[in-house]
C-alpha cells in the first residue's frame, strides 16, 4: 500500500511536468500544425544556461528567470529563422527540420557545457513529508512544481481568454488568411506562439531537472513521453494536454515502480500505439473525424 | 520491357539525345540488365577499391556498407513510400543482436544474416501494421518512442542480452577459398578487416540491386503513387495498408541485414550503440543524399563515415578538447539536415541532376543556334 502511494505521488509529480511539455507541444501544433521534435533538445539548452548561472553563484530564481528568458528568446529565433520557410509546406520536411535542430542544439550544448552528467539543485527540500509515521514521497519541491505547472496553465488559459493578444493568436492559429484581412500580423503571432510554446517548454526542463541529473540527453524520454500525453489529449486540446500529462506521468510511474524503469519508454510506445489505433482523434478532440 | 528506358531520355534534347543513343544501344535494353551490369561494374570498382587500401580504410568501408544498407532501407520507405521511421537504429539494434544469439549458437554466417532479416522483418511487419494508420508527424513520434525504448529491451532481459554493457559478438572466421583467393588478387595475406569490408560490401551490393529492381518494377510504382496521391491510388484499386506495410516489411528486413553486418563488424551489441542519434544520423544520410535515390542514400552513409573523423580534426585544431570535438560531428549532421530541407530539399542527388540536366541543354542549344 505504501509503495502504491508513492508510485501514484511520483507519477503526479512527473505527471504535471509532463503536461507543462504536453502543453508546448499543443501551443505549437494549434497555430501552425508542426510537432516541434527539438523541443526537448531547446528545454535542455536553457536549462544549462540556468545552470550557469547558478553555478555563477546566483540563485535559483535568477537562473529561472534567466532560463525562461533564453527560451522565450530561442522560441522566436528559430521560429523566424528555420521554420518559417517550411511553415505550411509538406509535412515531412518541417518534422525533418525540427529532428535536425534536435540533433544540433542537442550537440551544441555537449560542445558548450560539456556532455558528463552534473547536479541541478532543487529550489526546495527533497525529503519526503511524514504522515504519522509514514515517510511518503511527496516532498516540498513537488508542491513547488505542480504549483508552477498549475500557475503556467493559468496564465496561458488567461492569455488567450481574456487578451487582444491572445485573440488574435487564436484567430491566427485558426484562420490565417481572414485574420490577415482583419488586420492580425499573422507572421508575428506565430514566432510569439514559438517563443510562448519554448517558455513553457523550458520551464518543463528545469523543473525536471531540479534535484537531479541534467546531460545533453536528458530530455529525450521526456519529448517522447511529451509528445504521447499531447497525443492522448488529441493534439489539439490545452485541457487535453494536461490531462494525458497526468495520466501518463501516472501509467508510466505504476510501470516503473512495479516492472522496471527500462520498459517506461516501451510503454509509452505501447500506449501510443494503442490510443492511435482505438481512438486516433485523441481523448478530448471536439472534430469527429481527423486523419493522423 | 523496353518502355521504362524512354523515361530516361524524356528532356535531353535531338542533338544531344544522338550521341547518347550511340552509348545507349550497346546498354542492355532491360531493366534488370542493366542492374545487373552496374553491379558487375560496382563489384570491380569495390574489389579494386578495397584492394588498393590499407586496413584502416577497410573497416572505414565495413562501417559505410553497413549505413548504406540501412540508408538504401530508409529511402525506399521515406523516400519511396513517404513514410518516414526515426526507428531504424532500434530495428538495427534487433538485427545485431539476432546475429549475437545465433552466431553465438555456431549457425553459420549465411544463414545467421538471413535469420537477423527475418526477425527484424518480422518486428517491422509488427511497427508497419501500426505504421500504415498514422503519417506526418504521428508516425514521427511513433517511431522515436520505438528508437528511445527498444533499447531498454536489452536491459531489462540483461542476463540473456548482456544489458547495458552489451553482448559480444563472435567474429566469424574467414575461410580458406577466401584468403586464396585475397592472395591470388594481390599477393598479400588478406586481413580480417578486409574480410569483413567484403562481406559488407557484398552485402551491400545484393541489397542495392535487388531494390533498385522492386524500385523500377510494378510494388516501385504503387509505393511511388501512393506517396503522391493516396486518395488516386485508392481509386485506382491499390491497397493502401496492405503497400504501407510491405514497404515497412521490406526497409526493416534491410535495417536487420544492416544490424547484422553492423554486428560482426563491431563485434557488439549494446543499447548505447543504437540511440536515438544513430536514427536520426541515417535520416541525415537520405535526405541529404537525395531522397528516394538509391545513389543518395550511398551518398549520404559515406557522409556518415567520413564526415565525423574530418570535422573532430578541423575541431581539435580550432582548439576544443577531444569529447567536444567528438560532438561535432553530430552538431554538423543537425546543421545540414536543417539546411539541406530549407535550400535543396532534393538532396544532393537531385542538385546533380539538375546540374546535368542545364549542362545538356546549354550544350545543344549552343550546337544547335
Amino acid at each position: 500500500m505504501q509503495q502504491f502511494l508513492n508510485v501514484t505521488l511520483t507519477g503526479l509529480g512527473q505527471g504535471a511536468i509532463y503536461a507543462a511539455f504536453a502543453l508546448a507541444l499543443v501551443l505549437i501544433w494549434r497555430s501552425t500544425r508542426i510537432v516541434n521534435f527539438a523541443q526537448g533538445a531547446m528545454a535542455m539548452f536553457t536549462t544549462y544556461l540556468a545552470l550557469t548561472v547558478i553555478e555563477a553563484g546566483q540563485s535559483y530564481w535568477v537562473g529561472l528567470i534567466v532560463a525562461l528568458a533564453g527560451g522565450l528568446l530561442m522560441g522566436a529565433v528559430v521560429e523566424r529563422l528555420v521554420i518559417r520557410p517550411v511553415e505550411g509546406g509538406p509535412e515531412l520536411n518541417a518534422v525533418i527540420v525540427t529532428l535536425g535542430l534536435f540533433v544540433a542544439i542537442q550537440a551544441l550544448a555537449a560542445i558548450l557545457f560539456g556532455s558528463t552528467f552534473k547536479s541541478f539543485p532543487a529550489p526546495f527540500d527533497l525529503r519526503g513529508f511524514t504522515v504519522g509515521e509514514v515517510n511518503i514521497a511527496f516532498t516540498p519541491n513537488s508542491i513547488y512544481v505542480i504549483l508552477a505547472v498549475v500557475v503556467v496553465m493559468v496564465a496561458l488559459v488567461a492569455l488567450f481568454r481574456f487578451t487582444d493578444l491572445g485573440l488574435k493568436m487564436r484567430a491566427a492559429a485558426f484562420s490565417q488568411e481572414v485574420s490577415r484581412l482583419l488586420g492580425v500580423r499573422v507572421g508575428r503571432m506565430l514566432t510569439l506562439g514559438w517563443a510562448l510554446a519554448a517558455v513553457v517548454g523550458s520551464l518543463a526542463g528545469l523543473l525536471i531537472a531540479g534535484g537531479s541529473l541534467v546531460y545533453p540527453a536528458y530530455m529525450d524520454g521526456v519529448v517522447v513521453f511529451g509528445f504521447v500525453a499531447a497525443t492522448l489529449g488529441g493534439l489539439d486540446s490545452p485541457g487535453g494536454a494536461v490531462v494525458g500529462g497526468l495520466s501518463i506521468g501516472l501509467l508510466l510511474s505504476y510501470v516503473s515502480g512495479y516492472l522496471g524503469s527500462e520498459l517506461v519508454a516501451l510503454a509509452a510506445l505501447a500506449i501510443l500505439v494503442a490510443v492511435l489505433l482505438v481512438r486516433p482523434q485523441g481523448i478530448f478532440a471536439k472534430a469527429a473525424a481527423r486523419r493522423v | 520491357m523496353a518502355a521504362p528506358t524512354k523515361d530516361t531520355e524524356v528532356g535531353v534534347p535531338p542533338a544531344a539525345a544522338g550521341r547518347f543513343a550511340a552509348f545507349t544501344r550497346r546498354m542492355p535494353s532491360s531493366t534488370l540488365g542493366k542492374h545487373a551490369l552496374t553491379l558487375l561494374v560496382a563489384f570491380v570498382v569495390v574489389v579494386l577499391v578495397l584492394e588498393l587500401t590499407g586496413p584502416f580504410r577497410n573497416s572505414q568501408f565495413a562501417t559505410m556498407a553497413y549505413y548504406g544498407i540501412a540508408a538504401a532501407g530508409l529511402t525506399v520507405l521515406t523516400g519511396v513510400n513517404g513514410q518516414i521511421s526515426l526507428g531504424h537504429g532500434a530495428l538495427m539494434a534487433v538485427g545485431a543482436y539476432t546475429t549475437g544469439l545465433m552466431l553465438a549458437a555456431e549457425i553459420p554466417l549465411l544463414v545467421t544474416m538471413l535469420g537477423a532479416m527475418a526477425v527484424t522483418a518480422a518486428v517491422g511487419a509488427v511497427v508497419g501494421v501500426a505504421a500504415a494508420r498514422l503519417h506526418g508527424p504521428y508516425l514521427a513520434g511513433a517511431t522515436l518512442a520505438l528508437a528511445v525504448g527498444l533499447p531498454g529491451l536489452a536491459i531489462y532481459f540483461d542476463h540473456w542480452l548482456g544489458g547495458e554493457q552489451g553482448m559480444r559478438i563472435p567474429s566469424p572466421q574467414m575461410p580458406a577459398w577466401f584468403s586464396d583467393a585475397i592472395y591470388f588478387l594481390s599477393a598479400t595475406e588478406a586481413s580480417s578487416a578486409k574480410y569483413l569490408a567484403y562481406i559488407g560490401w557484398v552485402t551491400l551490393l545484393v541489397v542495392l540491386f535487388l531494390l533498385a529492381n522492386l524500385m523500377a518494377g510494378r510494388t516501385g510504382r504503387v509505393w511511388r503513387a501512393v506517396r503522391d496521391d493516396e486518395v488516386a491510388a485508392e481509386l485506382a484499386g491499390i491497397p493502401l495498408g496492405k503497400v504501407r506495410v510491405l514497404a515497412f516489411v521490406v526497409s526493416a528486413a534491410c535495417a536487420g541485414i544492416a544490424g547484422a553486418v553492423l554486428g560482426i563488424v563491431v563485434r557488439l551489441a549494446a543499447p548505447s550503440g543504437f540511440t536515438i542519434v544513430l536514427s536520426l544520423g541515417l535520416l541525415t544520410a537520405v535526405v541529404v543524399g537525395g531522397l528516394g535515390s538509391l545513389v543518395g542514400a550511398l551518398l549520404g552513409s559515406a557522409l556518415l563515415v567520413f564526415l565525423p573523423p574530418f570535422v573532430t580534426n578541423v575541431g581539435t585544431d580550432i582548439g576544443l578538447d577531444n569529447t567536444q570535438a567528438a560532438q561535432l560531428a553530430p552538431f554538423v549532421y543537425g546543421a545540414v539536415l536543417v539546411l539541406v530541407m530549407l535550400l535543396a530539399p532534393s538532396g544532393a542527388v537531385g542538385v546533380l541532376k539538375k546540374l546535368l540536366k542545364k549542362l545538356w541543354i546549354g550544350r545543344s542549344t549552343r550546337r544547335t543556334g
